[in-house]
């Protein structure tokens, strides 16, 4: 049996057991996360985000949207009802960092896409009330002033590629051409669709001219939860999959 | 013995402490300030001003860091400077200039972290919003206060380690382990801010809840219960009511915080396994922060006549009923069931501020209130009054502020699930978010009342520290009167 007062007594082996038992746990919760192949499904149809949805996403991050919105609906029925389907672990693997959030000022957004049309989005963050009365969210008038930089979007998908999201040299090379293409319109989108499948495409912001920061967070708003067709998602299935995948 | 050590008094590095102790009072005002503008901006949004650098997503970075890492952080190393240079009966480890660095270099990191939010410059995670500039700069500082506090530990001058160091340590050594492992990311140039977190999606996210739950571990409990552990007994003028439930409570307490974090996770895509661990370990912790509570709340055996007139004594005392009260709710919170009404709801924000404006801010102001005659070598604050007044000012404040977000919180969470007789979700999401308003314009009343406390605090601190004593009748003196 140790004596504790040999804790009190020497500063090294208090830091030593300090730091010992607070490292625990930590171990555990964290690291079969990594190794456990069920913890997320396997799925169709997630893909990286598209060079303008990323910039909108990096807006969303700055402007700090997780603050009062989050991004993951729970297996209730209120939810799901009010919502859509629950989220999956599989819908943020390309997520860096997650935006799952962890209050409701607003509505979650994980299913947002779709939902509205590009019109209203923009007209809402421009200014909420004019859609919805008795709205307290912010206004954010200067995203329809603000350009978004196409130049500099290819280092923020090379720098994602590096910590693990599939961006391929050819994406990253796209990126600025992909970004401009899909807030265009009649622009030649083929090659950025075939990349980034379901991407909205089109004049997001209301002026065709020029592509905005408001461009970019429509874009991203409605690629949310878009990804995964759950018409034709089977959980059983996609638990046996990964099951199998993970003991070869 | 007595007589030998008292020859050689070493000479203290006060002016360290006397600078973090302003600092904790100017960042406590703007905190609290921060945090008033932007519970008024929920009430009445024009209030955000419709400028991008106002609005509510980037104030609430600034309030959550101002209050945690600005006041609280502060306070914590100005304490513990003050608690490691009189329990170990010797100066710092490292000298003045290290000291110096300290002190400068974490105004810097607030500064840096600070001016970040409102440009837009985030990491885009709660509680370690900086980036990645501002992360590595933190690592330095805080490998500095490491260096200085273990420094000061090894050339101690009393043979052991007294209870509110293990704590402070503790609080700086897993700090550091949470503030590194949360903020492993890739920087896209290294002329630009922005940078991408090393993991993505359900492992970023335990990640997240393991430091941001631990922030609340070991930045506001470890750490202030050091506070606790020294400025409890010094002002009751009583020794702590029991050693060996410190140890006990020391132990389980760091062992059992790590695992709670998924609790902030329960019905996410995070596995089932994983948020049972953090719901039972959760509800487990409410033991050894009870420890801690009885402790300190026992402490005053034999001494508690003098919360009748000493309300210095009287924020202490308080502090831990509300440490007991929110670490008796946070494990309720914990359990699946109850999380699955209160999780996204205002319920979690009040919760979050019973433990700290209660606990952590009450706290605070008692040692603060303790620390500034004695730094200043004055005989006595320049108004025990005035102390009152704070004290019951800023009480009302947090009740109006707790029990409005209680009704609030539970009114959202049951209005979300509620179906009518034709079994259809009874309100749109905006109906429920009209209903919240007039809990707003209350919690913001409590808000407002809490700032003021804090004024008259400084108010009466920059007095003292002048020299300052007000004529006044002493607290309880009726009392004393009528007894003689």
């Amino acid at each position: 049996m140790i004596k504790h007062e040999r804790f009190e007594t020497n500063s090294i082996v208090l830091l030593v057991g300090i730091l010992l038992t607070v490292a625990i746990g930590g171990l555990v919760e964290i690291v079969p996360l990594f190794t456990i192949g069920e913890t997320i499904e396997k799925v169709e149809g997630v893909r990286p985000l598209s060079p303008l949805e990323l910039a909108g996403r990096n807006i969303y991050i700055a402007e700090g949207c997780y603050n009062c919105h989050s991004q993951q609906v729970r297996p209730f029925r209120d939810e799901v009802e009010r919502y859509g389907h629950y989220n999956l672990a599989a819908e943020s693997i390309y997520d860096h960092p997650f935006q799952w959030g962890s209050k409701r000022t607003g509505p979650d957004l994980a299913r947002v896409g779709g939902k509205y049309s590009n019109d209203w989005q923009a007209a809402h963050l421009i200014d909420p009330r004019s859609v919805v009365p008795e709205s307290i969210m912010p206004t954010y008038p200067h995203l329809a002033r603000q350009d978004v930089e196409p130049a500099e979007i290819g280092a923020d998908l090379h720098a994602l590629s590096i910590v693990g999201v599939p961006y391929s040299e050819e994406m990253i090379a796209e990126a600025a051409a992909d970004m401009v293409a899909q807030a265009t319109p009649d622009a030649d989108t083929e090659a950025l669709l075939r990349r980034y499948p379901k991407a909205a495409i089109g004049d997001l912001d209301g002026d065709p001219t020029r592509v905005t920061k408001m461009d970019a967070l429509v874009a991203y708003l409605q690629s949310l939860g878009r990804m995964v067709d759950f018409t034709t998602y089977r959980p059983e299935l996609a638990g046996e999959a990964t099951t199998e995948g993970s003991q070869p | 013995m007595t007589q030998s050590r008292a020859g050689v008094m070493p000479s203290y590095n006060e002016q360290i402490v006397r600078m973090f102790t302003i600092a904790s009072m100017f960042w406590g005002v703007v905190g609290f300030l921060v945090g008033v503008v932007i519970a008024f901006q929920l009430a009445f949004p024009a209030l955000n001003l419709g400028l991008e650098w106002t609005s509510f997503g980037r104030l609430r970075p600034l309030h959550t860091s101002a209050v945690i890492f600005a006041f609280g952080g502060n306070v914590l190393l100005g304490t513990s400077l003050f608690v490691v240079q009189r329990t170990c009966r010797t100066a710092l480890f490292g000298g003045p200039l290290m000291a110096e660095f300290l002190f400068w270099g974490y105004q810097l990191f607030i500064v840096l972290a600070a001016s970040g939010y409102v440009l837009g410059i985030t990491g885009g995670t709660e509680y370690s919003e900086p980036e990645w500039y501002t992360d590595l700069w933190l690592t330095l500082v805080w490998v500095v206060y490491l260096l200085i506090f273990l420094g000061t530990l090894m050339k101690r001058k009393e043979p052991h380690i007294y209870v509110a160091n293990w704590f402070y340590l503790a609080f700086i050594v897993t700090v550091a382990m949470l503030h590194i492992g949360r903020n492993l990311s890739m920087p896209v140039s290294f002329l630009g801010t922005k940078s991408y977190s090393l993991f993505a999606g359900v492992q970023d996210a335990m990640l997240q809840w393991w430091y941001g739950h631990n922030a609340v571990g070991f930045f506001l409990t470890a750490g202030f219960l050091g506070i606790m552990y020294y400025f409890v007994p010094k002002q009751a003028n009583r020794p702590v009511y029991s050693y060996r439930l410190s140890i006990v409570h020391f132990w389980s307490l760091i062992f059992l915080y790590i695992w709670a974090g998924p609790h902030h996770l329960h019905y996410t895509s995070l596995p089932d396994w994983t948020q049972s661990l953090g719901m039972v370990f959760s509800i487990m912790l409410w033991m050894p922060s009870w420890g801690g509570m009885i402790n300190g709340l026992m402490t005053l055996s034999g001494a508690w006549d003098k919360l009748r007139t000493d309300p210095v004594l009287r924020f202490l005392v308080t502090s831990i009923g509300f440490y007991g009260m929110s670490t008796f709710e946070g494990p309720v919170m914990s359990i699946k069931a109850v999380n699955s009404l209160s999780h996204y709801t205002d319920w979690t924000i009040g919760h979050v501020h019973s433990g700290a404006l209660g606990w952590v801010a009450f706290v605070s102001f008692g040692a603060m209130y303790y620390m500034v005659p004695v730094l200043w070598k004055r005989e006595r604050l320049y108004s025990s009054r005035l102390v009152e007044w704070h004290f019951w000012i800023a009480t009302f404040g947090i009740v109006l502020y707790i029990v409005s977000m209680w009704i609030s919180g539970i009114m959202q969470g049951l209005m979300w699930r509620a179906y009518d007789s034709l079994g259809f979700l009874q309100y749109s999401f905006v109906e429920t978010v009209a209903a919240m308003h007039p809990y707003y314009v209350v919690r913001g009343f409590g808000g407002v009342l809490f700032l003021i406390g804090a004024l008259i605090m400084t108010y009466n601190l920059i007095r003292t520290m002048r020299g300052d004593v007000r004529q006044e009748r002493s607290i309880g003196s009726t009392v004393a009167v009528a007894q003689a």
